[in-house]
């Protein structure tokens, strides 16, 4: 860790040494988006604004406010003999960019409270321009701080401490075509489960009873992924993109993404995609233990579990004149994004119908999720 | 070990940003393909981390999907 | 005691802090060229010796070249009487959006348009937009890199000298 930190200042300074010519700050932008997720007896929505200013050539802010309100009869709440809940989280944050010669130079915090929930993330991260514009080379950090609750057991409180490291360059490899190359390392420490799941063992009488999970309090995960975007001859793109993740409780994950963009009639660009996931599950997972105590950690949140996921998603962007507001707006649109989610979970399985007690555990039917998520947004850039 | 590897990796990066042996093979001028907006990459902030936040609480893997780059390249 | 950190450290604080020019002097005479105009017409560089030539290069897709137009009409405008032209050198191998973007925002000062890059490469263009200042006597003196807003003070400071020779 020490020689990671050390290493990480002198390149942040190495980088900084090139500042012979100046590159651009984005532009100024306020966007408004409302967000929906539905699926699995989960209802998620809720808006997200984000405005950005420069200040001068040199100096940028970025501030967002997200919210999700939350209505849940999710196979988890139903399971645990719940009743359905309805919550709210509400998220802001702030980011700085400085930016010196080929360099920009970045700072963000971020809190997120919900009523059982608290985080807060620090963030730092230094980008650098160089061989003609063809490279980009960036070093991140982020530092979070979790608070845990349980509306359930008010006694209850724990805390995640987590780093992120990251690492990304992007190499222009001809005139139409980009490649993108990024890295990065999690390692967390707490309490890393769900204080509202279980797990199930096989009891003396052939049927199943309910335990606590009992999570390693630590977990690194290292993930790396390889993007490509291609111009295609008669104006449209092409991008590819495949990640593979892997981490301290044997989840190895494969993403392999598809996205087709093609802009039509002068105002209008569509886009299609198509997402692959498979992960297989943390080694201490399982559906249904043979016994209590079988072993130190006992999983059975089916988002560790070994599962498929398959996502398609189709865009509709439109750029509307701009010409009313005068020299005020450089540029407005629309933008619609649809996106389909399947998911197969390959041995957690369904116990809405088959409460402890239940005769003959582990023949359920296995658990699938059916997902719907939109995001609908107007950007203006001024 | 770690000292001559830490002073490797410096003197790698110190060369690489400050010397340019290899000459930029895409022109300034010829960024015409990359400057189009279709070909920027992570889209829009709001919506690009909106959907890695979905991926992320529904599945177990997390990290390395960012990006930032490419472009016009102007000053 | 100096350690290897130190050094290393010391080195590339130096190398950071030192202050990068955004304008630099080339010498020599101004590589000679022809080009067609919008208008469709041959134009030599020749044809401006004994004026003070301000050379700027630029694309329809470079959002600072095309923020940096509306100055380079003013400086046009003002210096012309004084024995001064400016000249846009479009470097884009297609037109079209060129000519769309100069219909929409017109300006005074000949446009040429280099479609097989072969001005940039003979200006060793390394950056977008570039701008060279050419002296009346055909001699290169000024090269800008890029455009940012407050650099048209070093336009006219750089202009009313040479107009001055």
């Amino acid at each position: 860790m020490h020689v990671l930190r050390r290493f990480a200042v002198l390149a942040l300074l190495a980088l900084g040494a090139n500042g012979a010519r100046a590159a651009v700050l984005a532009e100024d932008r306020a966007d408004l988006m409302y967000h929906r997720y539905q699926g699995g007896g989960i209802t998620v929505d809720g808006p997200s604004v984000l405005v950005r200013k420069k200040f001068g050539e040199s100096l940028a802010a970025t501030a967002n406010y997200y919210i999700d309100n939350i209505t849940s009869a999710s196979i988890d709440v139903v399971v645990s003999g719940a009743s359905r809940y309805a919550e709210r989280r509400e998220q802001k944050s702030l980011a700085l960019e400085y930016l010196r010669g080929k360099t920009t130079y970045s700072a963000s915090y971020t809190n997120s409270k919900e009523n059982d929930y608290r985080a807060d993330t620090y963030s730092l991260s230094v980008s650098q321009d160089m061989f003609g514009d063809l490279t980009t080379v960036s070093f991140g950090y982020a530092q979070g701080l979790d608070k845990i609750g349980s509306s359930v057991d008010p006694t209850f409180a724990d805390e995640i401490e987590r780093r992120n490291y990251r690492l990304g360059v992007t190499q222009v490899l001809t005139r139409d075509l980009l490649a993108s190359f990024n890295f990065e390392t999690v390692t967390e420490q707490g309490y890393l489960q769900n204080p509202y799941r279980f797990m199930r063992f096989l009891n003396a009488g052939g049927t199943y009873s309910r335990g606590p999970e009992i999570f390693p309090r630590t977990r690194t995960s290292n993930a790396g992924s390889l993007m490509l975007k291609y111009y295609l001859p008669w104006r449209a793109a092409v991008q590819g993109q495949y990640r593979f993740y892997t981490d301290t409780w044997g989840i190895n994950a494969h993403t392999g993404s598809l996205e087709y963009t093609h802009p039509l009639w002068n105002r209008w660009v569509f886009s299609g995609s198509y997402r692959y996931y498979t992960q297989t599950g943390a080694t201490f997972w399982s559906d249904l233990f043979p016994r209590d105590g079988y072993q130190n950690f006992m999983a059975r949140d089916k988002e560790n579990s070994p599962l498929a996921t398959h996502t398609i998603g189709i865009g509709a962007s439109y750029e509307f004149p701009v010409e009313w507001a005068g020299s005020w707006l450089q540029k407005g649109s629309a933008n619609l994004r649809v996106n389909h989610m399947m998911v197969d979970y390959s041995r957690f399985r369904d116990l809405r119908d088959f409460p402890p007690g239940t005769a003959t555990p582990g023949t359920e039917p296995l658990y699938a999720l059916d997902a719907n998520f939109l995001t609908f947004y107007v950007s203006f850039f001024f | 070990m770690r000292k001559p590897l830490l002073i490797l990796g410096a003197a790698a990066l110190l060369a690489v940003t400050a010397c340019a042996p290899i000459e930029p093979w895409v022109k300034p001028y010829e960024r015409e393909h990359l400057a189009d907006p279709i070909m920027s990459i992570g889209g829009d902030p709001v919506s690009s981390s909106y959907l890695d936040h979905v991926f992320e609480v529904r599945e177990g893997a997390r990290g390395a999907t960012g990006g930032a780059g490419g472009g016009c390249g102007c000053s | 005691m100096i350690t290897t950190t130190k050094a290393l450290r010391t080195l590339l604080v130096a190398a950071f802090l030192a202050a990068p020019a955004l304008a630099v002097a080339p010498a020599g005479p101004a590589p000679k060229f022809q080009l067609v105009s919008m208008a469709g017409k041959p134009v030599n560089l020749d044809q401006f010796k004994g004026q003070v030539v301000m050379l700027n290069f630029w694309a329809s897709w470079c959002g600072p070249c095309r923020a940096e137009m509306p100055i380079l009409e003013k400086l046009h405008a003002k210096y012309k009487p004084m024995g001064f032209t400016m000249i846009g050198v479009n470097v884009e191998p297609d037109s079209a959006e060129a000519a769309k973007w100069l219909k929409a925002t017109p300006v005074t000062f000949p446009i040429l348009f280099d479609t097989k890059s072969e001005v940039s490469k003979l200006y060793s263009v390394q950056s977008m937009p570039s701008t060279v200042i050419i002296d009346r006597k055909g001699n290169l003196r000024w090269l800008h890199r890029g455009y940012k807003p407050g650099d048209e003070n070093e336009y006219l400071n750089q202009i009313r000298a040479l107009v001055r020779e």
